[in-house]
């Protein structure tokens, strides 16, 4: 539901990223997002669209969801360990509940695809 | 086209060609290139929630925040919370609605300090949004600083208030199985509270099984079963609170 305002964060970031270059135009912006995050990635690519459309540098960018998995440690297989089902936070393979959460609240931009302005695409 | 080339790029693109001589040259158009940028999406959310926090720690102020569904019953906790701990706690609340002032009203009868932050279509509470709230109050005078979010177990689970703990609270109406539909915002909270204890029988809710339910998704969350409304169980909710305080202001 907050994917609308996500969007324009990722925006915001990129106006300030990018704004002493105004010959720089974005193809793609490719983000992580973890499965803790409560970001729904098809919904956040379809704000994407509606976050940028007025935006010179942005508009005819593509957004590229890097989903990145919930992890925790066990305590007592003693490893880091992929929690597929979030519902169920115990370790996959001792089924011990696991409360050290290691990864998966991830809300990054990584990378973005860029040329300039004075280039044919 | 570029004229001299034949390359494809337009004429102004910075390329380098014409040369008195024939043996060929790599030329690299830089279509497009891939520039790291390594930032969090809420850089600017979470870096105003740790100055707010380090704001609360310097003033020794347990700030809460309180997330659930609409209607679940937080200003009623937190009403039944201010009026019973009146004479011995310092306490404010700032309360998140899309509209009316209803609730701050509310809170505000209990004689503690109340705001409402409207956020018109906004689904969830931002940091900059409570800073601006408590402005004009003196931390310093403060021991509890409750925020009640917007009604939603979805949107403000990715947002850092500056909040000392999170409490998630479900009312016995919502059905055993709502910490497995909102696992995201069950594992971001630190308190699970079960309001409505008084009418779970009524509304057949099995409260045995919504514990196992939260424990399943969040296993090390502390848990308090409460009715706001007749008070049954607010005394365990205020020990939380209690010893919390204590915790962060070395007091007892």
């Amino acid at each position: 539901m907050h994917e609308l305002t996500i969007a324009l964060r990722i925006r915001e970031a990129l106006e300030t990223e990018f704004a002493d270059d105004p010959e720089m135009f974005v193809t793609s912006v490719t983000i992580q997002v973890g499965a803790l995050s409560g970001i729904v990635p098809e919904a956040l690519e379809f704000a994407w669209s509606h976050a940028v459309f007025d935006c010179d540098f942005l508009a005819d960018s593509n957004l590229v969801v890097d989903k990145v998995a919930a992890t925790g440690f066990c305590q007592k297989c003693r490893e880091n360990r992929t929690i597929t089902n979030i519902q169920s936070f115990r370790c996959p393979i001792c089924r011990t509940p696991i409360g050290d959460i290691t990864g998966g609240d991830e809300l990054d931009i990584l990378t973005v695809d860029v040329r300039n302005s004075s280039d044919s695409p | 086209m570029c004229r001299d080339c034949g390359c494809g790029l337009l004429e102004a693109a910075d390329h380098d060609h014409q040369h008195d001589h024939d043996h060929q040259h790599d030329h690299d158009h830089q279509a497009t290139r891939t520039i790291e940028v390594r930032r969090r999406i809420l850089a600017h959310n979470d870096d105003l929630a740790s100055s707010l926090r380090r704001r609360f720690s310097d003033n020794q102020v347990l700030a809460v925040n309180i997330v659930s569904s609409p209607g679940s019953g937080k200003t009623e906790l937190l009403a039944r919370t201010m009026t019973e701990q009146a004479n011995e706690w310092s306490m404010a609340a700032v309360t998140g609605d899309l509209a009316t002032e209803n609730d701050a009203t509310r809170l505000a009868s209990t004689g503690s300090l109340a705001k409402q932050i409207l956020t018109g279509t906004m689904c969830h509470l931002e940091t900059n949004m409570v800073a601006d709230a408590i402005a004009e109050w003196d931390l310093a005078a403060l021991d509890f600083l409750f925020i009640e979010n917007v009604g939603n177990m979805v949107c403000p689970s990715d947002f850092d208030l500056g909040e000392d703990f999170r409490v998630m609270l479900v009312s016995t109406t919502e059905g055993e199985d709502k910490p497995l539909k909102y696992p995201t915002l069950t594992i971001s909270s630190n308190v699970a509270v079960i309001n409505k204890i008084d009418i779970a029988d009524a509304v057949e809710c099995d409260v045995d099984l919504l514990e196992h339910n939260l424990r399943e998704v969040r296993p090390d969350i502390e848990i308090v079963r409460v009715s706001a409304r007749t008070g049954e169980g607010i005394e365990q909710w205020l020990a939380i609170l209690r010893s919390r305080f204590e915790a962060k202001t070395g007091t007892n």
